[in-house]
């Protein structure tokens, strides 16, 4: 008789303690987002300048989110700030749960193509002034996931369509012959310069993105897969054979030829890249090859 | 549950080439990144790779400038490994298929760095990085080589013997990025870790966000010591509102610094009379911050660095770059107004402790690149010199998981070969866990089991990590709590504040609280996101517990060393001592307490050995 009462006497006791617990907890928390948001009142009062981020929100997990919808949340200018430094503010500021890709912050991971005010852009190389008039603050900047990619999360696009399209043109280095040892290949000046642009993808996507074909045709290497393949076939050390087998995969069906030279994606590539000139560059170096074959 | 034969955590620079050469010996390998390989910050390196290829040049000497560099506190037979390496594994390169720029004949370039005795370095434009993460990458598709993209390693299988020395790795546990799910990866032969640096720890840095050192602080967990953690490098031309990298190029070519009244402060400030604007890094960071502290900054926080001089041909010829850097990162344009710079975070020289093999103490785990310090940097790395050290001992670590036998190691690891140990400290606060009941803060690899520490087979130790990563997920996000961006930003500014370029007493001291702080918020910290589907809230949770490990090491390693060396200047002792000081510091968690201790540096090499001399340009 008397264990039980001590034993249900423990049990209130945890229970209370848990409970004691859980409140101290919520306390906690509500305490944590009151001192976030406080100190975005103050970084809003004091500065002079602000802005509304409107950004696109979708997880198919959360009940309120699974519908896609916009969140506006208010940012305080500051100068030099980029587009991704303003989605960083209002996560570390307003809401933990806002997700987006992002690591080097200085245009060089590629994580961070995001389609802003409707075009894609680089979140980190993309300056807040630059949207506004006449390098004034905008008033308003809204964020989307690259079109035509599944979105996956809030700006977080699935982007393993993109990879596969990368590997299906065997993007590695592969020479005929190779010198031995400590031996260097050798490669002209001008060699090097005529691929130098190309090499300088950094598989954002933002590229394949705006592409209107490879919208349509999920089939389409792609302006970025085909700039891959033209740095390859185009290096002077990997030999003819290899170059031969380079334009017949960027010749079959979905490669080259169906770029109907629309320029969308050499507008928006963040490395400036002249894409639809080496598509273009490519499709004349297949045609003359196969004059040679014919 | 995943099987490999070597798992190799992070795809950066040296976690490709540490695949590529398990994969070349034959192993089934398998990368476990956070990121895509080709998003790791490998790609932001612009500079070049050192190499003694040409005519003229030997890699002794670049030994020797290693070693001088490091100002005597790198290992020799590390450094010798280092440089008598560097050039097959550029060739290697090169074979490739890394656009190297060129010279008339057709060779790779090389130009000179600071701190070379021979223009050595090896570079591909301004994208050296870039070139090198792409190149290797490409090779580890063409191998077919296995990635685990977006897989978040939260953990070490490390068995529980009490000397860390008897532990072994089994494995590590993952967190699936896209799918919520914990997965157990075990590894047969070994686990290379390969995480990259760890500048989030600072609130103004050229490193990735992320770069939170997750690898030191997992494997310090698990009882490998980590060395040398107080050396930092910083660079003094960062621009302020993102820390993007200014090269010293810039300076090279003749830009100015000037403080806010307009006085070119090198010469007129008399911090390097000679050298001016060229003097080494930690010279020209402590000026800059001596003049903003001085109220002498823009702003009180930066100085400009001026080209405009130049003229506007030689900056688009030679500088464009830094154009678009200013233009893109900081809204300047560099053509008409001066560039705002201040110091920033770089590079850390310190890092979990490995012989030239890459091996840990803990048998199975192996190290290489930035979170690993072998040592060849010492207290103060060259520019240059990281790019190689990450694709030599990242190939080394890599042939030796998958089996490779490169004989007895000359560099030794582990509490074992301590000389002496610190048990004068002073610390202000008792630092490490706050007790066992703190899951979240305490080791989580090296514990003891509460039976006493049964044997476990590799399979069951992988899975019983796997099961308390999966708890900790669930309790992170179940419960109510505070958020970690709040505890992060403190932490950052703390280390900023107090361990940065600048390093008195009372300031470590007061940083060692502030981390007592942080590690008592976390306690009650939680992830307010609940979704298990891309959960960056929760891996950011994750890794500010990982950063606040790695800071307290750094502040307990720089309140021990009493001296001022390389990179660590400490304000009440402003020379470097060689009668006390020739030793590296270790920290090891010993039951969640950091244990601190020195072990020798070898200065005695297969060539020759080294004479400490002064460090001087
Ligand atoms: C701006 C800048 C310029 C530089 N310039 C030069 C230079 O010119 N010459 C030179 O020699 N050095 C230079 N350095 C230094 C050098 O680039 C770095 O030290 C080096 O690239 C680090 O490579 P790494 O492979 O160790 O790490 P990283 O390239 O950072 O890769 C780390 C990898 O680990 C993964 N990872 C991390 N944590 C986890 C986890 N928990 N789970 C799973 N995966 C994880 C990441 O996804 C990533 O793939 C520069 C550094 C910077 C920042
Ligand atoms: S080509 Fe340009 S836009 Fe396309 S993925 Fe590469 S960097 Fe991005
Ligand atoms: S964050 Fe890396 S490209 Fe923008």
């Amino acid at each position: 008789m008397s264990t039980q009462v001590t034993e249900q006497e423990t049990e209130t006791e945890e229970q209370s303690s848990h409970q004691r617990r859980r409140l101290e907890e919520k306390a906690e928390r509500a305490a944590s987002r009151d001192r976030m948001r406080e100190r975005a009142e103050n970084d809003l009062d004091e500065a002079d300048t602000t802005f509304t981020l409107k950004v696109f929100r979708y997880d198919p997990e959360i009940p309120e989110k699974e519908e896609p919808r916009f969140d506006t949340f208010e940012v305080p200018f500051t100068k030099g700030m980029t587009v991704l430094d303003s989605l960083m503010y209002a996560r570390d500021h307003y809401d933990s749960s806002l997700t987006f890709r992002h690591s080097c912050r200085q245009a060089v991971c590629g994580s961070d193509a995001l389609f802003v005010n409707g075009t894609q852009h680089l979140g980190c190389k993309t300056q807040v002034v630059d949207l506004g008039d006449d390098g004034g603050v905008p008033g308003e900047i809204r964020v989307e996931p690259l079109p035509h990619q599944e979105v996956v999360k809030d700006l977080v696009v699935d982007m393993e369509h993109f990879y596969d399209q990368m590997e299906a043109v065997e993007p590695y280095f592969d020479a005929d012959e190779l010198p031995d040892g400590m031996e260097e290949q050798r490669q002209t000046r001008e060699n090097r310069e005529k691929i130098k642009m190309s090499s300088r993808c950094i598989w954002c996507g933002a590229c394949m993105s705006s592409c209107n074909v490879a919208a349509g045709n999920n089939e389409y290497l792609g302006p970025a897969a085909i700039n891959k393949a033209y740095k390859f076939a185009m290096d002077e050390r990997e030999g003819e054979n290899r170059k031969q087998e380079r334009l017949e995969i960027i010749e079959q069906e979905h490669g080259v030829w169906r770029c109907q030279t629309q320029f969308s994606c050499t507008e928006v590539c963040p490395k400036d890249i002249p894409l639809t000139e080496h598509i273009q560059e490519l499709k004349r170096e297949a045609v003359k090859n196969n004059l040679k074959f014919w | 549950m995943y099987e490999h034969d070597v798992i190799v955590v992070g795809a950066g620079g040296a976690g490709l080439r540490a695949a590529i050469a398990a994969h070349e010996e034959g192993a089934d390998v398998a990368l476990v990144s956070k990121l895509h390989p080709v998003r790791s910050h490998t790609g932001a390196a612009e500079g070049g790779i050192n190499a003694a290829l040409r005519d003229g040049d030997d890699w002794t000497d670049h030994a020797y400038d290693t070693m001088k560099g490091s100002d005597y506190l790198g290992d020799a037979p590390a450094i010798e490994t280092l440089c008598e390496t560097s050039p097959e594994e550029v060739i290697q390169l090169e074979h490739w298929g890394m656009p190297f720029s060129r010279e008339d004949d057709g060779r790779v370039s090389q130009r000179p760095f600071g701190g070379l005795s021979f223009p050595r370095t090896t570079y591909a434009g301004a994208e050296t990085g870039h070139h090198l993460l792409h190149t290797m990458y490409e090779q580890v598709v063409k191998r077919g080589i296995k990635v685990y993209d977006e897989f978040y390693v939260m953990d070490l299988a490390v068995t529980d013997e009490p000397d860390p020395e008897d532990r072994e790795c089994h494995g590590c546990v993952a967190y699936d990025i896209k799918s919520g799910d914990v997965v157990g990866f075990e590894a047969t032969n070994g686990v290379v870790l390969a995480t990259g640096g760890d500048g989030q720890a600072f609130d103004h840095t050229t490193n990735a966000v992320a770069n939170t050192g997750d690898g030191p602080a997992m494997a310090y967990r698990a009882g490998a010591p980590v060395e040398d953690m107080e050396f930092v490098q910083f660079h003094p031309t960062t621009l302020p509102s993102t820390g993007v990298l200014i090269s010293e190029g810039v300076r090279g070519e003749g830009g100015i610094l000037y403080n806010a009244e307009g006085e070119r402060f090198m010469f007129e400030g008399g911090y390097a009379n000679n050298a001016g604007e060229l003097a080494s890094r930690d010279v020209v960071s402590r000026a800059e911050l001596t003049e903003v502290n001085e109220g002498r900054g823009v702003e009180d926080e930066y100085v400009y660095l001026d080209m405009r001089h130049l003229g506007e041909e030689r900056i688009t010829d030679r500088l464009e770059n830094i154009l678009h850097l200013a233009e893109d990162f900081e809204g300047v344009d560099g053509l008409t107004e001066p560039m705002p710079v201040k110091p920033g975070q770089h590079y850390h020289m310190g890092g979990i402790e490995t012989n030239e093999h890459g091996e840990t103490c803990v048998s199975g785990l192996y190290a290489a690149g930035e979170c690993a310090c072998v040592s060849v940097h010492g207290s103060n790395r060259l520019g240059g010199n990281a790019l190689p050290e990450l694709i030599v001992f990242g190939a080394r670590a890599g042939y030796h998981a998958a089996g490779r036998d490169y004989g007895e190691a000359l560099v030794e690891t582990g509490p074992s070969v301590a000389i002496e140990h610190e048990d004068d400290l002073g610390a202000p606060v008792e630092p490490g866990a706050l007790g066992p009941a703190d899951e979240d803060v305490a080791a989580d690899g090296g514990e003891a089991a509460p039976d006493g520490g049964e044997l476990l087979n590799p399979s069951a130790t992988v899975e019983r990590t796997a099961e308390r990563c999966r708890q900790r997920v669930e309790e992170l996000k179940s419960r109510e709590g505070r958020n970690h961006a709040e505890i992060r930003q403190k932490l950052q500014k703390a280390m900023t504040r107090w361990v940065n370029v600048f390093r008195e007493e009372e300031g470590l001291k007061k940083a060692l609280e502030v981390i007592k702080e942080c590690r008592e918020e976390y306690r009650n910290v939680a992830v307010s996101d609940p979704s298990s589907t891309y959960n960056t809230d929760l891996i950011h949770t994750i890794e500010t517990r990982n950063l606040i490990d790695v800071a307290e090491t750094m502040t307990l390693s720089a309140l021990a060393r009493n001296e001022f060396r390389g990179a660590h200047w400490r304000k009440e002792h402003q020379k470097r001592k060689d009668d006390e000081w020739l030793k590296h510091t270790m920290v090891q968690w010993s039951d969640g307490s950091p244990e601190i201790y020195y072990t020798d540096v070898i200065l005695e090499g297969a060539e020759k050995a080294y004479e400490p001399k002064v460090r001087s340009y």
